[in-house]
């Protein structure tokens, strides 16, 4: 038995969530999936690793979870949906999380992002049609 | 008989819920992303909708990795929001129509798609924010609507091509009920972006307004890129994007633009809005 291979395996840094990765971490997402509850949100942060230990997830996965460590997370296949529910109540965007992933800081990442629409306005003259208030 | 008014594609990340919440629409960073929407809720207040059709994927809310069903149609008499962990704020619920929807659902799984119906359907940010953007100004929701929810969660996913074939027939199951019904349709996520990984942040403007262009004009040039083709070029979950496909596909093959907006960044997307009519 083996885990088929896939086009988008090779693209650098990046955590496809398919079938390999939902099976391998179907317990830590189950777990982040019950942070819909706010009691749930409470009851992980009272006792971290005694709320994990109740899910059954590795011992990997349990660290990563109880550091909030997003990126070993994801490395341990959670879903990035799912980690969001673990992530936003503890006040971190998914802006301070894809900073986290780069190891810079949310400023950084901003500032990047913004760079995205430098040239918004001579694209859109290009591509024509476009609304501009 | 039952008639489509035309299709509207927007974005429906969370940050935007949080915007509207916060009221920030006329600060600097929000203002002309929240501007592109008012030429649609004109649109939409002279058109009158009586029903709308909104394409979306779940993230998480009503659906776990227990059950992951490729498309998923509501067909209850009421859906409601609920807490999905991200400290948004609740909206109200919404009205459906079971009589549609159960039409809606006989006619896809007559012309082979095989739908999962759902009589209790928790709708996430990924429904309510469009509806927010559009309406939130009025009272009460002034339309009855039906989820349609699509996988682009966990892979593999359907083909952007299987998209735009749902949206075909999405166009004959809302002809053939006899009902006189006008009709929206949204397809809603996207576009270009990825939050997760080192690659986290990753947008290219060039592609969203390639995707745009060719919902308008060629819906096939974006129907025939595969899923792998799709994450490398629009980010892991810009793969959202396909989902403006079945939009796209429910109208005529021309179409009239009656709005076209795109704005970069919203939080970590690129953020494009089209309003399309059937050309006449």
């Amino acid at each position: 038995m083996s885990w088929k291979k896939h086009d988008y395996d090779d693209i650098p840094g990046t955590y496809v969530f398919d079938g390999k990765t939902a099976h391998s971490s179907y317990r830590m997402n189950k777990l982040l999936y019950s942070f819909n509850h706010a009691e749930n949100r409470k009851a992980f942060d009272d006792d971290p690793e005694g709320y994990a230990d109740r899910f059954g997830v590795t011992p990997e996965q349990k660290a990563a979870l109880v550091k909030r460590d997003f990126l070993q997370m994801l490395r341990l296949g959670a879903n990035i949906y799912f980690a969001a529910k673990l992530a936003v109540p503890a006040g971190v965007s998914v802006q301070d999380a894809g900073a986290q992933f780069q190891g810079i800081t949310t400023d950084e990442f901003k500032a990047k992002l913004s760079a995205k629409g430098e040239d918004l306005q001579k694209k859109l003259a290009r591509a024509g049609g476009y609304w501009d208030g | 008989m039952a008639r489509i008014v035309g299709g509207v594609t927007t974005s429906h990340i969370p940050a935007i819920g949080n915007a509207m919440t916060g009221h920030l629409e006329q600060t600097p960073y929000w203002k002309r992303f929240f501007d592109g929407y008012e030429p649609v809720k004109k649109w939409l207040s002279k058109v009158d909708p009586d029903i709308a059709i909104v394409i979306y994927n779940d993230h998480g809310l009503n659906f776990f990795l227990d059950k992951v069903p490729t498309f998923a149609l509501g067909c209850a008499d009421r859906y409601e929001n609920a807490d999905e962990g991200w400290g948004l704020q609740i909206r109200a619920s919404f009205e459906g129509d079971a009589e549609f929807s159960w039409h809606l659902a006989e006619s896809l799984i007559r012309q082979e798609f095989d739908i999962t119906t759902c009589q209790e359907m928790l709708i996430d940010h990924g429904f309510i924010v469009p509806m927010s953007l559009m309406w939130r100004h009025l009272p009460e929701w002034p339309v009855r609507a039906i989820p349609l929810a699509v996988n682009t969660v966990q892979h593999p996913i359907p083909s952007a091509r299987r998209l735009l074939k749902l949206g075909h027939a999405l166009r004959q199951a809302i002809e053939s009920y006899p009902e006189d019904l006008k009709v929206v349709i949204f397809g809603t996520g996207g576009m270009s972006h990825q939050l997760q990984g080192e690659r986290a942040g990753f947008i290219d403007v060039d592609f969203d307004l390639q995707c745009m262009s060719s919902v308008i004009n060629d819906p096939e040039w974006l129907a025939s890129l595969s899923i792998d083709e799709i994450i490398r070029k629009a980010g892991t979950e810009g793969v959202e994007t396909i989902m403006w496909l079945a939009m796209r596909g429910a109208l005529h093959p021309n179409v009239n633009v009656v709005h076209k907006h795109y704005h970069v960044p919203i939080s970590n997307t690129g953020a494009g809005v089209l309003v399309l009519e059937n050309a006449t």
